[in-house]
């Protein structure tokens, strides 16, 4: 089954508890913070900090992310050393504009790969967009190593490149998520929206979720653990939609054991679009359904 | 390995320990804790510092820590931190 990404929650990279307490709030992943939420003082301390808790703390199935300085800034290679070390999951890069920037990341991540013995490919990357530039050339970004598990949009950033502000409604950010979206299908990794940065605002929190998920984005960054259950909750399907995808499902396997090549649900041909939707929504429901395409 | 200058890191937030380094006269290494859970974990937490100084081949600091109930993780992870600002030098993985 298909990793879900509903939530990736930020967690600053020098606060131990915060790190300690981090997997116990349910995000389906968990971002370690070395960039902007670390002072340009404590970098090295907050390293050490997320690799020790790394090497420590169980934190069981979740999906570890961590957050890592740019190749731009001082910070950025160590980060990339230390945290391959550490064995995380995912690196995110932030202000990715090119496929180059990824490709440069990845080069350095393969040869700590080697210098330590893990296997070369297993430390995963997504990348971060936050600029017109990195928008334009999402789809080079998300197809330039085979190591991306998604594409993000960073929307702070981006909207002031663009001359704009933040709305409640976000109209400032369709074009750039309607672009980034695309090219993260078209690649076939994940697409996972921005923060929400008023984190009293609940409604306009849910609106923003109802948005990115008809849109077609797997999931959001979350601030604040209160966020999660928010999103869940708009990820979840209703009752209606899992009996729907069972059926589908269950249409499918009855077709197959006939041997039938057209299969029907009450009069309907399913095809299959209809059969990945269904594969979803059962994915969502936390029912497993994703061996029939 | 010898510290080329005195060097601070960690805060007073509940679940951290702020840890100091500096020069001592002799040889010997000397740490001072400071701990609200000293009767209870104090032999623990210096062992865990004592045992980053002697991964690291530290001799004749002082450390001064104030904890405020950091695990040993964290323990761990800011000893590292004010050894290599102390020592002014690239991280050395091997030693790790």
């Amino acid at each position: 089954m298909e990793r879900l990404r509903r939530t990736m929650m930020y967690v600053p990279g020098n606060n131990p508890a915060m790190l300690a307490d981090a997997n116990v709030y349910g995000a389906d992943s968990i971002m370690f913070d070395l960039e902007d939420s670390v002072a340009l003082s404590e970098k090295d301390a907050a390293r050490w900090l997320v690799y020790e808790t790394l090497q420590t703390i169980d934190f069981e199935d979740t999906e570890i992310v961590v957050r890592i300085n740019g190749l731009d800034t001082p910070f950025g290679r160590a980060d990339i050393e230390a945290m391959v070390r550490a064995g995380v999951d995912v690196l995110r890069l932030p202000k990715t504009d090119t496929a180059e920037d990824v490709k440069t990341v990845e080069a350095i991540v393969a040869s700590v790969e080697a210098k330590i013995g893990r296997p070369i490919g297993s430390t995963k990357m997504m990348a971060a967009i936050e600029s017109p530039l990195g928008i334009i050339k999402a789809f080079e970004i998300a197809t330039a190593s085979d190591r991306l598990i998604g594409i993000a949009i960073g929307a702070e950033d981006f909207v002031t490149n663009m001359k704009t502000k933040r709305s409640p409604e976000g109209i400032e950010l369709l074009s750039a998520r309607s672009q980034l979206v695309v090219a993260a299908r078209a690649a076939g990794i994940a697409a996972l929206d921005t923060v929400y940065s008023d984190v009293n605002n609940e409604e306009g929190f849910k609106a923003e979720v109802d948005l990115i998920k008809q849109l077609g984005f797997d999931g959001k960054s979350v601030i604040n653990p209160r966020q999660i259950g928010l999103v869940h909750e708009a990820f979840q399907p209703s009752e209606k939609e899992i009996q729907e995808a069972l059926q589908v499902i269950m249409a499918i396997d009855e077709a197959n054991a006939k041997g039938s090549g057209v299969i029907s649900l009450n009069g309907k041909m399913i095809d299959k679009p209809i059969v990945e939707r269904a594969q979803r929504v059962l994915e969502l429901a936390g029912i497993s359904g994703g061996q029939h395409v | 390995m010898k510290i080329k200058k005195s060097a601070m890191v960690g805060t007073l937030e509940s679940s951290d320990i702020q840890i100091s380094i500096t020069q001592n006269d002799s040889e010997e290494n000397v740490i001072l804790l400071e701990s609200p859970v000293k009767h209870l974990f104090g032999e623990e937490i210096e062992r865990v510092i004592d045992s980053v100084l002697t991964q690291y081949q530290m001799q004749g600091v002082v450390v001064k820590a104030i904890d405020k109930g950091a695990l040993n993780c964290t323990i761990a992870a800011r000893m590292q931190a004010v050894i290599y600002r102390a020592i002014e030098s690239e991280i050395d993985w091997e030693l790790r």
